[in-house]
């Protein structure tokens, strides 16, 4: 079953540098290449920014899964932020609201294997993926 | 963290050491677009050689000082980044159009070279 998490809280650009940086160490211990290491660390400093932009504080979640073939990095992104009104459209290529950078949550759910995310309006956003090595 | 800028002949050299935060790459594109005027530098290399991640937001940053540096009237490249990382980028759908790169800081110093002495040295 899953090993111990850590959390990285998000309350600055330095916490962003620092999630991309644990989850790095935690997929390293996983034996990932270092192709998977590096979209490892790009969709956890996509999500942090997300979270810093649109919650301003929130935390990243990093733990090992693992099921009867493979083993795996868990990355969660939560916050009890705005919310996003339109998660399908978010998803689509290209959707930024206004001071976003890059494509967002697109963008990520390409880096990773698996992608979830549940929003809701005024209470937050949790994004969910999975890298199966 | 602060990135050295170096000043060689006609150019600028940024060298980025180690991760750079948001602020921090905010930072380097404001200090390279002020020092281009202040030593008459023709060009900029950025070598982004030890960073292991360039999300959105640094290809962003990276793209608005070349355009920035480049009304300025000097030229810029990106220099050194690393095969994971543009991986990474183009997987992430981002592009860093209009910029120029090379692969290292040799190749960048050849290119902007050729390019400004194309460029305005022609009389």
């Amino acid at each position: 079953m899953e090993n111990s998490e850590i959390r990285v809280h998000i309350d600055s650009d330095s916490d962003i540098v620092t999630a991309r940086q644990k989850g790095r160490e935690v997929a390293a211990q996983l034996g990932f290449t270092s192709t998977d290491l590096t979209l490892i660390a790009t969709a956890i400093s996509e999500l942090a920014r997300n979270i810093l932009l649109y919650a301003h504080r929130g935390e990243i979640i990093l733990s090992t899964v693992e099921d009867s073939a493979r083993r795996g990095i868990r990355v969660v992104a939560r916050d009890d932020g705005p919310g996003i009104p339109d998660v399908e459209r978010a998803l689509q290529v290209g959707f930024s609201t206004s001071r976003s950078f890059g494509l967002g949550l697109s963008g990520v759910r390409r880096l990773v294997d698996e992608f979830k995310i549940v929003s809701e309006v005024g209470h937050g956003t949790t994004v969910s993926l999975k890298k199966w090595k | 963290m602060q990135v050295p800028i170096l000043k060689q002949r006609d150019y600028l050299i940024a060298s980025i050491q180690a991760a750079l935060t948001d602020a921090d790459l905010l930072q380097l594109r404001d200090a390279l677009v002020a020092q281009v005027g202040t030593f008459r530098s023709r060009g900029v290399i950025v070598d982004v050689t030890a960073l292991d991640v360039m999300d959105s937001f640094a290809v962003r940053t990276l793209r608005d000082l070349a355009h920035m540096i480049r009304l300025r009237g000097a030229e810029t490249v990106i220099v050194g980044i690393q095969p994971e990382v543009a991986f990474a980028i183009v997987q992430l759908g981002l592009i860093l159009e209009g910029v120029s790169t090379a692969l290292d800081l040799e190749e960048g110093l050849a290119f902007l070279d050729k390019k400004l002495k194309a460029g305005s040295r022609a009389s």
